[in-house]
């Protein structure tokens, strides 16, 4: 039996609460990490992570990409859209085909 | 161009010609698998993309409604309201097998049937913008499990689509013309070898015939 968890900023993500889902407001970016390594090595399925974190520990996620859990997906932030997310998509597209033939992006 | 040395041996070439069938054999599974995948990858990025970008509109609003319910109510009547969740999400994975990699697949399961049992709070201290925020937020779930899902399968077909084409292009580009390559330069060795055989003897023939019979001196 797995959980979800929710990584980010209080004001983003104190909503998931309500859900059952667990979350992590995360405040530095040390903090960001630590947290989610602890995270992504206990038994979560799945982990969301806000934009703005995620951008702070590319690498990290890199790790876990092809591990088939946990699923690490990027969810915009009270902050706004930044695209990151969308950007994710596009990459895997690039990594399978060759060059972005779908969404039509400028690479 | 025979890149390293090859023994220009009847056995070598046996064997050159074996390795070559394999490889042609198994680079037409590898394409196969490679064309496979990548047709049920395009379905599913396509998917992806849609999910996402419904979760991602999804998740705006319900940002939107939530900064409204917060100007409704103090920050420390919000918070109590949050503090103690009455729902519980747990979550079922389990494994589907496409073309060889293995894909999770999520199924939520809410601790308690009831969809009201989201409302953490009282009805009587906080705002009702509070509930509809909640509410869209309970309601975008299932897609954002169904994201997860799918982004993640994405993610590990397009690793092993990778894979798979560079293998595809190694046995397509390197081995096959090299062993190719080699089979080539040992047959024509072994006939070279061969032909020489053939003209010492003649030589030798032609010799001892001169010697027993001495044509040249009649």
């Amino acid at each position: 039996m797995y959980k979800i968890a929710v990584i980010g900023d209080y004001d983003s993500i104190y909503g998931f609460a309500t859900l059952g889902l667990s979350i992590c407001p995360v405040k530095t970016r040390e903090e960001a990490r630590d947290k989610f390594k602890q995270l992504a090595e206990s038994d979560y399925g799945i982990i969301y992570i806000t934009e703005a974190a995620a951008a702070e520990l590319e690498d990290e996620i890199e790790r876990y990409r092809e591990k088939t859990l946990p699923a690490v997906i990027r969810i915009p932030g009270v902050s706004g859209n930044t695209g990151a997310g969308v950007e994710g998509v596009r990459k895997t597209v690039e990594q399978a085909v060759g060059s972005d033939i779908l969404f039509g992006g400028v690479s | 161009m025979a890149a390293k040395h090859v023994n220009p041996t009847r056995m070598e070439l046996t064997r050159l010609k074996k390795k070559r069938i394999t490889a042609i054999r198994g680079h037409k599974l590898l394409k196969d698998k490679r064309d496979e995948l990548m047709r049920q990858y395009l379905d599913l990025v396509r998917e992806n993309m849609e999910v996402r970008k419904k979760v991602e509109a999804g998740i705006l609003s319900v940002n939107k409604n939530f900064v409204i319910a917060k100007a409704g109510m103090s920050e420390a009547a919000l918070n109590t309201a949050l503090m103690a969740p009455k729902q519980e999400v747990s979550l079922d994975t389990g494994e589907k097998n496409v073309m060889s990699v293995d894909i999770p697949t999520f199924e939520y399961k809410t601790r308690t049937a009831d969809e009201n049992d989201i409302y953490s709070y009282g009805f009587a201290f906080t705002s009702g913008d509070l509930d509809g925020a909640v509410k869209s937020l309970a309601d975008i779930l299932p897609a954002m499990i169904r994201l997860a899902e799918c982004e993640k399968a994405c993610q590990l077909m397009a690793a092993e689509i990778e894979k798979t084409r560079r293998r595809v292009n190694a046995l397509e580009h390197v081995i096959i013309p090299e062993t190719e390559e080699n089979i080539k330069y040992i047959t024509m060795k072994l006939d070279e070898n061969e032909r020489s055989t053939q003209i010492r003897l003649m030589k030798v023939k032609d010799m001892m015939l001169e010697e027993a019979h001495h044509y040249s001196e009649k």
